[in-house]
């Protein structure tokens, strides 16, 4: 465990850094605010609407898709740090599992949900 | 148990102060190499060879007025600088640096924290860098940030997979996730003092390495969540002042990060020739990270932005494959 108080130490002095300089700008920057300061960046021209706007659903998409093979990088981790005692038989699984996964992606593939236009 | 205490917060402030330093310093290096590569001169005037300029620029932003917009979730937007710039930082806690040596009597291991899942604390904490960004990009209330924060987002999850998996097939070599044993392995029974480095055995899997540090990073030729031209600053473009520098810092802190990373798993860390065993750890080091963060200015003075379509086509269906494919390759290359 004292391997990861050292982590905890090391957490700590790095947000205490960034604090220390919020806090270090704090004294000594101006203030001088003034209502067409504190606008929304447009290119100069008054924002029109919120800017919580819709979204294309497509990141969404990609989201989704990152969720399912990053639980398939999950699992070949600890299959790769074993896999000097696992042997063919391992391989074998981890082949079946991966190219369960690609036909997946090959599905999504084909859908065209990888294509951007 | 005290001195432990003492011994590992020294070495933490001791690693911050140089990481910080570095980022000052990359940014001049940046526009040092880009300014020469362009055929100009990069920064001259502060200092010799500008060598003060990181510290003007520093200067000039502590001293700037910190403008907050009125259409900001104010939570979210303090938090977000710091969720993007403490994980960066808190990758260097696995990176071992040197061999162990004393100082003052302090026994020092040359790695602040041996953790034993070393490779996969430096993942974990990389893909937190993502939320600093979608809280920048959603919490400014401005439309161009939104954009980048997403562009970004979706970026560094698409290409963290195959920056995950890239490294798989050394795994499969070392079986070990510990950064210092796999410094180890690399050192272990060579005659010359390069040929155990994974790089030689792992060739692909090291290209790979490097093209996703290089997008994770939200650097060129994938730097579309700041494409100037069309999103202004992306998701940092309603922060100034300290803040904004906060995320800079940052930035640089992940590209130090990646470099260090890199040296440490594929190019045998700080390990150097024994011929030259004279020379600190520490130097060989610091000499192949240089050579990591020279390689990335160098990208970009060359290579053109890539299209979003294209960036995303290109990690899903090429990067993506390779990795999976390099896996399969040595897991059969070990078995025979």
């Amino acid at each position: 465990m004292t391997g990861y108080l050292a982590v905890l130490i090391f957490l700590l002095v790095g947000t205490g850094i960034v604090l220390f300089t919020f806090f270090l700008s704090r004294l000594i920057r101006p203030f001088n605010t003034y209502p067409e300061k504190s606008i929304n960046y447009e290119c100069a021209e008054d924002p029109i609407g919120t800017s919580w706007f819709q979204f294309n659903n497509r990141f969404y998409i990609f989201a989704l898709i990152f969720v399912i093979f990053d639980v398939e990088v999950i699992f070949l981790f600890p299959w790769a740090v074993a896999y000097g005692q696992l042997g063919l038989y391992a391989l074998v699984e981890m082949v079946i599992f991966i190219l369960i996964l690609f036909f997946g992606l090959y599905y999504a593939w084909k859908k065209g949900v990888l294509k951007w236009v | 148990m005290l001195e432990m205490i003492i011994s590992s917060s020294v070495q933490v402030v001791v690693v911050i102060l140089v990481v910080l330093f570095g980022c000052a310093y990359s940014t001049w290096l940046e526009r040092k190499v880009l300014g020469h590569l362009q055929h100009r001169m990069g920064p001259t005037f502060a200092g010799p060879f500008g060598l003060l300029q990181p510290v003007s620029d520093g200067l000039k932003l502590i001293f700037k007025e910190d403008i907050v917009p009125d259409s900001v979730e104010r939570l979210t937007y303090t938090l977000a600088p710091i969720v993007s710039f403490v994980p960066a930082l808190l990758t260097f806690a696995v990176i071992p640096y040197s061999a162990e040596f004393s100082f003052f009597g302090l026994e020092f291991k040359g790695v602040i924290s041996d953790l034993n899942i070393g490779v996969l604390w430096v993942f974990a904490v990389t893909s937190l860098g993502v939320y600093g960004i979608i809280l920048a990009g959603w919490s400014s209330g401005s439309k161009y940030s939104l954009m980048g924060g997403l562009r970004s987002s979706a970026q560094m999850i698409s290409y963290e997979l195959s920056y995950g998996l890239s490294i798989v097939g050394v795994i499969i070599f070392a079986n070990t996730f510990s950064m210092t044993e796999l410094v180890a392995k690399q050192a272990s029974d060579s005659i010359l003092f390069f040929e155990n480095w994974y790089i030689l055995k792992q060739p692909l899997g090291f290209l790979l390495y490097l093209t996703c540090a290089i997008a994770e990073t939200n650097r060129a030729p994938f730097d579309l969540p700041e494409a100037e031209s069309e999103l202004v600053g992306g998701y940092h473009t309603e922060y100034s002042s300290m803040r904004f520098s906060t995320f800079f810092i940052g930035e640089y802190a992940n590209m130090l990060a990646v470099a260090c990373v890199g040296a440490t798993i594929f190019l045998g860390g700080w390990n150097g020739p024994f011929f030259l065993s004279f020379v600190p750890a520490v130097v060989w080091f610091l000499i192949k990270v240089f050579l990591f963060m020279f390689f990335y200015i160098w990208l970009r003075a060359t290579f053109p932005r890539f299209r979003y379509d294209q960036l995303m086509r290109f990690g899903w269906l090429v990067l993506f494959p390779l990795a999976i494919l390099n896996i399969l390759v040595t897991g059969l290359f070990v078995l025979l």
